[in-house]
């Protein structure tokens, strides 16, 4: 984001949002990896020797396709809900990103993009929040 | 089977380090090939696994300067809403059409990877770029490189286009997110591939945020190819320096051709 303005506060010159979005991504994805870990462990203790049927498209059940349903079974120990809340905390990590970027912009009194990076992290909420209602 | 899909996953996400040509692009056809997986499962799998190498990649690129944000940012726009549409697309399409267009994408990427890498550099920004306040500088062994950006409507049309196909296929669509800033836009060519791998992750969260809630994301498919294909790019970008790089994307070439072909055979005949 290194561009011909100066007039930026310190706190949230180009640079320094170029760290925290690296420093985010790398924490989110860790984060992610170190939370499917855990519910892999824990799958293949209970499902490693179950021979998986994948040939045939069924739709997951809605307890892993609905969110407030995967955290809910995460926080039972379900090894699926586990692994699949790994997976929401990665999805998530691009959408913080954008988040982060967006506060980036309002900091910098960037109109234009702030404008531009609401519209993204509008299509991301809705695709993972609101997309399964209705 | 869970163990072999994840050494499958390990090779893939190493050879798409190694050749940087990412690896999303065979996940898809080695679970549906070679461990007969629905393509819809094997979309949903590869997504995550795709969030997650350009992810922790990006996380590098950006503190090196090389990422424009802004560029990234505004084509955003145009991949999220592609992807959006891409996901309506795939509901109505069979899995037959999808590896038949799977093929020719590989086809393409192998085509693709193949030219020579040549800057298109342009000397002064478009109007609308202008506006956009797009140009910025880049790091270079002799210090900070100004460049100027045009072809903003073309650029962002490809990332249209971009963001359909990695909903549609579960891949990245680096190839024509690159094309579209190195050729379109005229960005420097390493600006290009950086701001292409910090977009990927925000165009696969777009999709997979819908297959997941649509029930396309399995944990027990998700868990091998995410960690293997992590693990593979995180070896790969440690042995990068020592790798005989133009061997391997000459192979990698050669698999996309062979695997595109059986992906073009198995989609027209139906079936296994």
């Amino acid at each position: 984001m290194a561009d011909r303005q100066p007039a930026q506060s310190a706190r949230w010159s180009d640079k320094q949002v170029e760290q925290l979005v690296g420093n985010l991504l790398r924490i989110g994805v860790l984060l992610a990896a170190g939370v499917t870990l855990v519910g892999g462990i824990f799958f293949l203790l209970h499902h490693g020797m179950a021979p998986a049927d994948y040939h045939l498209f069924t739709s997951e059940p809605a307890g892993l396709r609905n969110l407030g349903a995967i955290v809910s079974g995460a926080l039972h120990f379900d090894s699926r809900s586990i692994v699949q809340l790994g997976v929401v905390l990665l999805i998530a990590t691009p959408i913080a990103r954008v988040g982060l970027t967006l506060v980036a912009f309002i900091f910098q009194k960037d109109h234009l993009y702030t404008a531009i990076t609401a519209v993204v992290l509008v299509v991301l909420v809705y695709s993972l929040f609101f997309s399964g209602r209705g | 089977m869970t163990a072999l899909i994840g050494v499958g996953a390990f090779a893939a996400g190493l050879l798409g380090a190694l050749t940087g040509l990412g690896g999303g692009i065979i996940v898809v056809p080695l679970l549906t090939l070679a461990f007969g997986v629905d393509v819809r499962y094997a979309i949903g799998a590869s997504l995550v696994s795709v969030i997650a190498t350009s992810s922790g990649a990006a996380a590098a690129y950006v503190k090196e300067g090389y990422t424009n944000i802004r560029v990234g940012m505004l084509l955003e726009v145009a991949t999220t809403i592609g992807a959006l549409a891409g996901v309506a697309v795939a509901a109505l399409v069979s899995a037959n059409t999808i590896e038949i267009l799977f093929a020719f994408v590989l086809l393409f990427t192998a085509a693709q990877s193949l030219r020579p890498q040549a800057e298109h550099l342009t000397g002064s920004s478009s109007p609308l770029a202008q506006r956009l306040r797009l140009a910025s500088t880049y790091p270079t062994p002799t210090g900070l490189q100004q460049y100027e950006v045009r072809g903003v409507p073309l650029g962002f049309l490809l990332m249209f286009l971009a963001g359909a196909l990695s909903a549609l296929l579960g891949i990245g669509s680096g190839v024509v997110k690159v094309l579209a800033m190195d050729r379109a836009m005229h960005l420097p060519f390493k600006v290009s591939t950086t701001t292409s791998n910090f977009m990927i992750g925000v165009t696969a969260a777009a999709s997979a945020g819908v297959y997941l809630n649509r029930g396309y994301i399995d944990p027990g498919l998700a868990l091998p190819v995410t960690l293997g294909v992590l693990a593979g790019a995180l070896v790969g970008a440690r042995i990068l320096t020592a790798a005989r790089t133009r061997e391997l994307r000459l192979l990698f070439t050669v698999v996309m051709v062979v695997i595109g072909a059986w992906m073009f055979y198995k989609g027209v005949v139906g079936g296994a």
